[in-house]
């Protein structure tokens, strides 16, 4: 013990959590090895979360048919979205079941069934004037509200009418039910 | 809280000695870089084993994004680099860590020549240091095609005539790597396969006796 810590602890005793040489070595190693692991696994684990963060595409709005073709009848109609998946561009077919009010008024529905996910069709011997859903007999009114097995109503398009042409965008929650 | 969790799980298992037997060692005075400074050649195996980890971690993530497709390989790797966050970091750890595996294992050869420790009774971890290098060296080659670019397609072509080569049966030996008669699709896939499947495998049993052998003979006397 050198002379000034002799002089100290003579006077006034303090109690103090001295770490031990082995401690000090612990955290030293154990530390490095932290920072070096993070330094190679905070990359990759960066790396594999990216698509959660990528920023998403906004759906443009597509032609997809005229506005005089549309009738209090649902029409279901096929159009072409452009699609960035990765490395890979695509233009994959979609579909809607577009029909006018009463009021007139253009609306399109998606054609996922909101139980599981089949593809539902309209009207036919089973279900005149409903939508039904082969696989588990699931029923939508025109307006796509589930009155049948599925627990919500059915997606709908966003619509914008264009110069004589209906466009359908993004799909969103039912917004007539 | 670690030594809690720890305690707890040792209470039940007892856990302490197999660790134990693993890595409390005392590391012998002459190959300790603390002792003599030149004995930091002795690092050199351990530096091959945690590139290889890196290696394994690397190729783990990359192929999340990456497709084995004469069509898409390309696009993909391109994508993963410039377009996936970290993307540039994580291949770069793979493209580089490569060539320092082989450098790393080199030293670590040159090492054991020149202390004389694949002597006996230490022959068989030579032959089985031997043949490490020797997967090495086909990972090495199976991964440069994956990136499916003109490097890597004409680097493997000419592989393929070094491969034809061999007397007798190097036509076979060509046929058979390159699945096919041409380098192309099924060539990719091939590699692709022995690259992440097949010598991962051999790889990772070989380093188990590698590191069975050494820790049950111990490392070789001083010089």
């Amino acid at each position: 013990m050198d002379h000034n810590k002799q002089h100290e602890t003579s006077h006034k005793p303090i109690k103090r959590n001295e770490m031990t040489r082995r401690q000090f070595l612990s955290y030293t190693l154990g530390g490095a090895t932290a920072f070096m692991a993070g330094g190679a696994i905070i990359p990759m684990l960066r790396f594999a979360v990216d698509p959660l963060l990528q920023k998403k595409a906004e759906t443009a709005f597509v032609k997809a048919i005229e506005e005089k073709d549309v009738t209090k009848e649902p029409k279901s109609i096929d159009f072409k979205v452009h699609q960035v998946d990765g490395w890979y561009e695509s233009d994959p077919k979609l579909q809607a079941f577009v029909a006018k009010d009463d009021s007139g008024k253009i609306f399109a529905l998606s054609p996922v069934c909101k139980h599981l996910g089949c593809t539902i069709s309209w009207s036919g011997d089973e279900a005149p004037n409903l939508y039904h859903c082969p696989c588990h007999g699931a029923r939508y009114t025109k307006d796509g509200k589930n009155l049948k097995v599925a627990p919500k109503p059915l997606d709908e398009y966003q619509v914008k009418v264009e110069n004589g042409w209906v466009y359908l965008g993004p799909l969103e929650s039912n917004t007539r039910v | 809280m670690f030594k809690g969790m720890y305690n707890w799980i040792d209470e039940r298992l007892d856990v302490t000695p197999m660790w134990r037997d693993i890595a409390d060692h005392e590391v012998p005075e002459h190959v300790n870089p603390a002792h003599h400074f030149s004995a930091f050649v002795y690092c050199f195996g351990g530096l091959t084993f945690f590139i290889t980890v890196i290696q394994i971690l690397s190729g783990m993530f990359l192929t999340m994004y990456y497709v084995p497709d004469i069509i898409n390989a390309y696009y993909s790797v391109d994508y993963l680099q410039h377009q996936v966050a970290f993307g540039v970091i994580v291949r770069g750890m793979h493209h580089w860590g490569a060539s320092l595996v082989i450098v790393m294992m080199f030293l670590h050869t040159l090492r054991v020549f020149f202390t004389g420790s694949y002597k006996a009774p230490r022959e068989m971890n030579w032959v089985v240091g031997m043949l490490i290098f020797f997967v090495m060296l086909g990972l090495g080659f199976t991964g440069y095609l994956l990136p499916w670019d003109n490097k890597a397609y004409f680097a493997t072509k000419v592989g393929m005539e070094i491969a034809g080569s061999v007397p007798w049966i190097g036509g076979y030996i060509k046929e058979l790597l390159a699945g096919g008669t041409i380098v192309g699709a099924q060539t990719l896939t091939r590699f692709f396969a022995i690259h992440v499947f097949f010598l991962p495998g051999v790889l990772l049993t070989l380093l188990a006796a590698h590191f069975f052998m050494i820790r049950k003979q111990g490392i070789s006397g001083p010089l």
